[in-house]
């Protein structure tokens, strides 16, 4: 069953006039971008800087105010709500954060920081926020004698602990996690992500996963949503995608992936995609991608391609989606 | 004969609780040309190393506490302060992690090359601003005569790492010490900063120090590597063998904890091997005791009383741990 379906969301920064008469112009962050994700899945968004990968996220969780487009969770637009009924929403869409040095705030003790979402979006007696509470920390791995400490007193890893806590107060049934290991060690990592698949199994939790490192969501995520200057270049489920995949841009991020093992090293093909990407505020004619694409030719240049199904729903926006192919397999000449 | 050869360096910082051995008795040699890699978690020495052979510990907090940093035959610990400024930015050059902040917002980048050009190669005004062109050129900025006159906010996270590059190069350095330089940026944006490192040693020749958390990046840049924990090598050898044969537990977990990328992927999806917890605190460091001994699982007794003996291996592989033969 679908509980997050998102339509043609479209997030618009004005950006600064060049003079007073010339129009105003914006910076498309995200441009029409549209997905479902079933519950109790994960859904990741991968990207590089820069992407609009955080501000889909943001406007799906009402955090940046969305240009256009509709985004329904069990059926029902989030976009336009506003008073009690935002206040209600918030209590079933919640937040995990990037940086956990910032994201906590200093001087709250970690009870007070994990009671916080009850305290505001819900009218529950101190006993039963109390007892949320003590039942979070054990299940994010703290110990109960930890809630009087303040967040200086945890490490990288354990604060990242409290904001999933936090996250979990308010039983949420959608949880947005914004980069949620990219700020920690490498060893650390390993601990939150495997504490985040455990919570998703044990609270039936549906996951809008935001990460640039393809390891992680490889990791992580059913679906996958590849976006590139504001758009979704291709979206498939998780074999599909890593093992098919049939936009270049993807293709290229794949093979820019460092590898430890030496025999996948030497069969990976290296995709150069030299330069870097267009001005976002002055977008090109035709194919965003087009001036880094090895596979760019007259038509990629004048014609935006449109995010079309290349068969079992697996999407690319390219015209010349089965050529990815040749690019990865050195073998295969292109026809 | 190694380019540089480090004996027993000790570096010790003072801290409000006394004085810690960050770095604890460290030797290794680099040769001519060769590239070798620092591994460890955050807090572990990677950095301070390189700071101790630039001659660049933060003054009156750390210092060189014993040991010995010779390259090319020259003694650094007792070198003068003329003497390592002469030496860093012309035969010894580093390129910062953070690309955004380690330029100087208020001058050109340009400039800021030439002043590397002026200072170590006496190059003229004229001659050091059209080599720093040159330089950008080399590495890969598109449009680099025009490009050399922007300041640093005009650039990309990478274009300015590739600055930072252009100006370590500058002086065709003898050793390139990389500090995480690709951390603060997207991976086909490192992809390309390691081939460019790659062209340069190949056509300058240069040996490189490559610190980093990846072992993936490892795997692809280096020739040997260290394994750093708590300030001590937990292990050294070529990258080949440590990865397929790690002898010490932290190695393993650091290769391990890290989701790869699976090609082809399978519907599999097992847990990721956890290593607990986290780097013991800095007035832990230089008890007489295996410092990973808190979060191995292979600890027994022995790992907490006595710090584990160097065990060598086949090619050159050693390993700090008093288990290296079982595992």
């Amino acid at each position: 069953m679908t509980l997050l379906s998102v339509t043609d969301l479209s997030v618009h920064f004005p950006v600064r006039r060049q003079g007073l008469f010339r129009p105003r112009q914006f910076l498309r962050a995200v441009d029409q971008v549209s997905f479902d994700l079933p519950a109790g899945e994960t859904l990741a968004i991968v990207g590089e800087s820069g992407s609009g990968k955080t501000t889909a996220a943001l406007a799906v969780a009402r955090l940046v105010k969305a240009a256009g487009g509709s985004v329904k969770l069990d059926g029902l637009e989030i976009l336009g709500t506003e008073g009690e009924a935002l206040r209600q929403l918030r209590s079933t869409v919640q937040f995990i954060f990037q940086d956990p040095y910032s994201s906590l705030n200093p001087r709250r003790r970690a009870e007070e920081l994990v009671r916080e979402p009850l305290d505001s979006l819900t009218d529950k007696s101190p006993a039963e926020k109390q007892e949320i509470v003590d039942a979070l920390f054990a299940a994010v791995g703290l110990r109960t004698e930890q809630q009087r400490l303040f967040p200086h007193q945890f490490s990288g890893g354990q604060r990242q602990r409290i904001g999933i806590a936090r996250a979990l107060a308010t039983r949420p049934r959608l949880v947005i996690c914004d980069e949620p290991v990219s700020a920690l060690d490498v060893a650390v990592q390993a601990q939150i992500l495997n504490l985040l698949r455990r919570l998703q199994e044990q609270f039936n939790l549906t996951y809008l996963f935001v990460s640039h490192d393809l390891g992680v969501v490889q990791h992580m995520s059913d679906t996958i949503a590849v976006m590139y200057m504001g758009r979704i270049v291709e979206r498939a489920d998780r074999m599909r995608l890593f093992n098919n995949p049939q936009h270049p841009y993807t293709a290229a991020l794949l093979s820019a992936v460092p590898s430890v093992n030496a025999a996948a090293r030497a069969a990976q093909k290296r995709i150069l995609i030299p330069g870097d990407p267009p001005d976002p505020v002055d977008l090109p004619a035709g194919c965003r991608f087009a001036n880094r694409c090895p596979l760019a030719r007259e038509q990629c240049r004048t014609i935006e391609p449109d995010l079309t199904d290349t068969g079992a729903g697996h999407m690319a926006a390219c015209h010349f989606p089965e050529e990815t192919r040749t690019l990865r397999s050195p073998g295969v000449q292109t026809a | 004969m190694s380019l540089l050869s480090v004996k027993n360096l000790r570096i010790e910082l003072s801290t409000r609780a006394g004085v810690a051995p960050v770095i604890d008795d460290l030797s290794f040699d680099l040769a001519a040309g060769e590239a070798i890699s620092f591994v460890g978690e955050s807090g572990c020495g990677k950095s301070m190393t390189a700071l101790g052979l630039m001659g660049l510990l933060p003054e009156g907090i750390g210092r060189i506490a014993g040991g010995s940093i010779t390259f090319d035959g020259e003694e650094l610990t007792t070198a003068s302060e003329a003497r390592l400024r002469a030496i860093r930015g012309n035969d010894i050059s580093m390129i910062f992690q953070e690309p955004m902040t380690s330029l100087n917002p208020v001058y050109t980048v340009g400039e800021q090359i030439a002043e590397v050009l002026r200072e170590h190669q006496r190059l003229s005004r004229r001659a050091a601003w059209d080599m720093a062109a040159e330089l950008l050129d080399a590495v890969r900025i598109p449009n680099a005569a025009r490009r050399v006159s922007d300041y640093p906010f005009q650039m990309s996270g990478g274009q300015r790492q590739r600055v930072m590059i252009a100006m370590a190069l500058a002086c065709k350095p003898k050793i390139l010490i990389a500090d995480e330089p690709t951390t603060a940026l997207d991976v086909t944006v490192q992809a390309q900063i390691f081939d460019l490192l790659r062209d340069l040693r190949r056509d300058i020749g240069s040996s490189i120090i490559l610190i980093t958390h990846d072992m993936g990046a490892v795997a692809e840049m280096a020739d040997r590597v260290i394994v750093m924990y708590a300030g001590r090598k937990a292990e050294l050898g070529p990258v080949e063998t440590i990865i397929s044969h790690p002898r010490h537990p932290y190695t393993k977990g650091l290769i391990s904890c890290v989701p790869h990328i699976i090609s082809p992927l399978t519907d599999a999806r097992e847990e990721l091997t956890e290593v607990p917890g986290i780097v013991p605190p800095l007035g832990e460091f230089g008890a007489d005791a295996c410092l990973f001994a808190s979060r191995c699982a292979h600890v027994t007794d022995q790992c907490t009383s006595a710090r584990p003996k160097p065990q060598m291996f086949e090619a050159q592989h050693e390993a700090e741990c008093w288990h290296a033969e079982d595992l």
